[in-house]
């Protein structure tokens, strides 16, 4: 059986606030998909009675700790599954309240897609700006927004292509790739899965069948290959005694066996001899395969060195600039000290110095304001105590981005993108 | 396969998703092992642990906490696996727990060692001086286990803290901690019950004949059909009956539901699952306790 991994899983993520109907948009793709069970529909049908709700509450589908029920809120990234003949789908489900912005970076990060609700009622507002400013500086592949609550707004072609005016020239400011506007009612199912009667001037397609369609396949032609060495294979029997293997997962387009490979930071060359995958030979590997490489050269390898290819080598790097979202309660230390976190790679860190903070609502830039506290984002400089081999995130994702880590609590404190 | 297309693309992505991870535990903890029930999941685990570190041996032992309310077929088939593949093999029991009074066995017709074991894995992980103990906990599970990271932080107690994780980015797994504390890992976090069973189709792994269709003493309970065990108490209106069933979850024996069915071949069970409108662990009379039985085991420190 061949795989083909570009067309079967789907990663996306959504935004929208609490009133936007995000979990009942989800809940309805999972149950028009037919993707719930019956014990779980079962299950909160009698919650939904218990608490008094006429309809079925979807939402307490996504909502899954005790304190979410109690209190009707979401706290963190859930994850959901479904699938349909065509794809499998990964929904990473962000809250709309105030940790907004922290888990919204943190859903896109593993995503391919965004979708983010707009109430057609209210067009673009502040919270639209800021989901899509984040959506486009996490790079993702695809932006659909859904204009939801059209039957609020008696399916209104003329209020629809006022919002979609406004959605693309916000979508163009923030740089966004590749945008997809569709009017939708979450709450009764109008292009959702099935295409809406309400809504016949409507020629594109609904959600689920452009979430089942849409390109996401990784550029294999991108020339940024990079691997980092997660660990080494040494076996320690007689059959295998002298292999040595690199075990990493290959980011960015493809590596070849022959190909001509340089070391990081020891900028040592050398030849790929091998690609090993259990035993199966192989002559190529794309972006996203988890491989051991074996080089024709001994060469003094470990863990957070990376491998690429001798013509396109990543910036050698002792200080950089990211665009940083904080995340932890306490404030950023202005020359604070951090570990980061690069691919397999952990150094020491200072912030040197903070450039701009932006404001995420209205994306004005301000360079006085230099107090970072939780969801801010601010393009700042690193300085690192050894190199780390970067590339720009919008060229690699994996080479172009980093955490940080708070030494004295180990907590993850925030999270960069690299920009040159 | 009837009317259900199979569509296996998206498994050579969850694979290597999964293999990233294993390595990342090697690489990043000192003391791992790896939660070995004898289910189809941690099966799967070690096959995908295999793959990751070919051709080396698995570089962490398996352990297995018993609760000595085992189906045979399970320990037998554990052992054997552990030998083929040259793993080391930890076993943990319940039953010791009880003997020290650590924990105590609970009483009527629901009883389970189930919860139980939450004290003896404790025990083993302080024991082993383990520091991370990688599970085959899935988030399409149950809806507690839809927040769970897949580096997930346990503090000194073992505990659990669903409103403080760690947010976890890209693929960059932050598994740094104090001394004392430990790390829970799902590298098959992403995967649902169709893609464990089409992954064991399209790998070909062998599986303990519990889960293909036998013949079975059973009763049913709460509208789930439990293996009997002669251990088990009945309720007086409860009949033991022999039937054609099969497991869809291995677990304790007192708490695992099984299926009616005559799947006797992995593409027969596949096209069952596809099928089916009924979660795995609507079969588990352990999440059937209350709404939260799920989240409120794992903030003690279950798997």
């Amino acid at each position: 059986m061949e795989l083909k991994p570009e067309i079967g899983l789907l990663r996306f993520t959504t935004a929208g606030s609490v009133d936007d109907g995000k979990s009942t948009l989800i809940g309805r793709l999972l149950y028009d998909s037919k993707s719930i069970f019956e014990d779980q529909l079962e299950n909160i049908t009698e919650t939904s009675k218990r608490k008094g709700n006429e309809e079925v509450d979807l939402s307490l589908l996504t909502d899954g700790l005790r304190a979410e029920r109690e209190q009707g809120i979401t706290i963190d990234v859930a994850y959901r599954y479904f699938s349909t003949p065509n794809r499998k789908f990964i929904i990473a489900d962000t809250p709309g309240h105030i940790q907004y912005t922290r888990n919204m970076v943190t859903g896109a990060s593993t995503a391919d897609v965004a979708v983010i609700l707009i109430d057609a009622r209210n067009g673009v507002i502040e919270q639209s700006i800021r989901h899509t400013f984040i959506a486009a500086l996490l790079d993702m592949k695809h932006i659909i927004f859904c204009i939801n609550k059209m039957d609020l707004v008696d399916f209104s072609e003329q209020k629809f292509n006022e919002i979609e005016a406004d959605v693309k020239s916000l979508a163009k400011n923030v740089g966004a790739r590749s945008i997809h506007i569709i009017p939708i009612s979450a709450k009764f199912g109008d292009n959702v899965v099935d295409k809406s009667e309400n809504l016949k001037w409507f020629n594109g397609e609904t959600l689920l069948h452009l979430l089942e369609t849409v390109r996401i396949a990784d550029d294999y032609n991108s020339k940024f290959v990079r691997f980092p060495v997660q660990y080494v294979i040494r076996p320690q029997s007689d059959k295998y005694h002298d292999f040595r293997g690199y075990a990493g997962r290959v980011s960015g387009g493809k590596l070849f066996v022959g190909d001509k490979v340089t070391v990081l930071p020891s900028m040592l060359t050398s030849k790929i001899k091998s690609i090993e995958d259990f035993g199966n030979e192989r002559y190529d590997a794309k972006s996203g395969d988890s491989i051991t490489i074996c080089l024709e050269d001994d060469i003094d390898i470990s863990r957070g060195n990376m491998i690429v290819p001798s013509d396109n080598l990543p910036e050698v790097a002792k200080e950089f600039n990211v665009m940083m979202c904080w995340f932890n309660e306490k404030p950023m230390l202005a020359k604070g000290k951090y570990i980061l976190r690069h691919s397999t790679n952990e150094v020491k860190a200072i912030l040197s110095s903070i450039n701009t903070k932006l404001n995420i609502n209205t994306l004005e830039e301000d360079t006085e304001d230099k107090e970072i506290r939780m969801n801010d984002i601010a393009n700042v400089t690193i300085k690192v105590a050894s190199p780390v081999f970067i590339d720009d995130y919008k060229n690699n994702h994996v080479s172009g981005s980093i955490i940080l880590i708070d030494e004295a609590t180990n907590e993850t404190v925030a999270a960069g993108m690299v920009v040159k | 396969m009837s009317d259900f297309k199979i569509n296996t693309n998206h498994l050579k992505l969850l694979e290597d998703e999964a293999i990233f991870v294993m390595r990342e535990i090697a690489a990043q903890f000192e003391r791992p092992a790896l939660l070995f029930s004898g289910g189809k999941d941690s099966i799967v685990l070690v096959h995908l642990a295999r793959k990751a570190f070919w051709p080396a041996k698995i570089p962490f032992p398996l352990m297995h906490i018993d609760t000595g309310h085992n189906f045979d077929e399970t320990i037998e088939f554990r052992d054997n696996l552990a030998k083929e593949f040259g793993c080391e093999l930890l076993v943990k029991y319940v039953q010791d727990s009880i003997d020290q009074g650590k924990a105590v066995e609970e009483k009527g017709v629901n009883a389970s060692r189930n919860k139980l074991q939450t004290v003896t894995l404790l025990d083993a992980i302080e024991e082993e001086k383990l520091d991370c103990a990688i599970g085959g906990g899935r988030r399409d599970e149950e809806k507690a286990r839809a927040k769970e990271r897949f580096f997930s932080h346990r503090d000194e107690f073992g505990q659990w803290d669903p409103k403080n994780q760690r947010p976890e980015l890209w693929n960059i797994f932050n598994g740094r901690k104090n001394m004392g504390e430990h790390f829970r890992v799902f590298p098959i976090s992403n995967w649902t019950e169709l893609d464990v069973w089409q992954y064991i189709m399209h790998e070909n792994i062998k599986l303990p004949n519990l889960y293909y269709t036998h013949k079975r003493k059973v009763f049913e309970r709460d509208g789930v059909w439990l293996a009997w065990a002669p251990f088990m108490e009945l309720k007086s209106t409860e009949v033991v009956k022999e039937l054609d069933v099969r497991c869809r979850t291995i677990g304790d024996i007192t708490c695992t539901g099984v299926t009616l069915s005559t799947a006797n071949t992995l593409n027969e069970i596949v096209s069952e699952i596809a099928a089916s409108r009924i979660t795995e662990r609507g079969g588990r009379a352990d999440d059937k306790r209350s709404e939260a039985a799920m989240e409120d085991r794992k903030k003690e420190g279950y798997f």
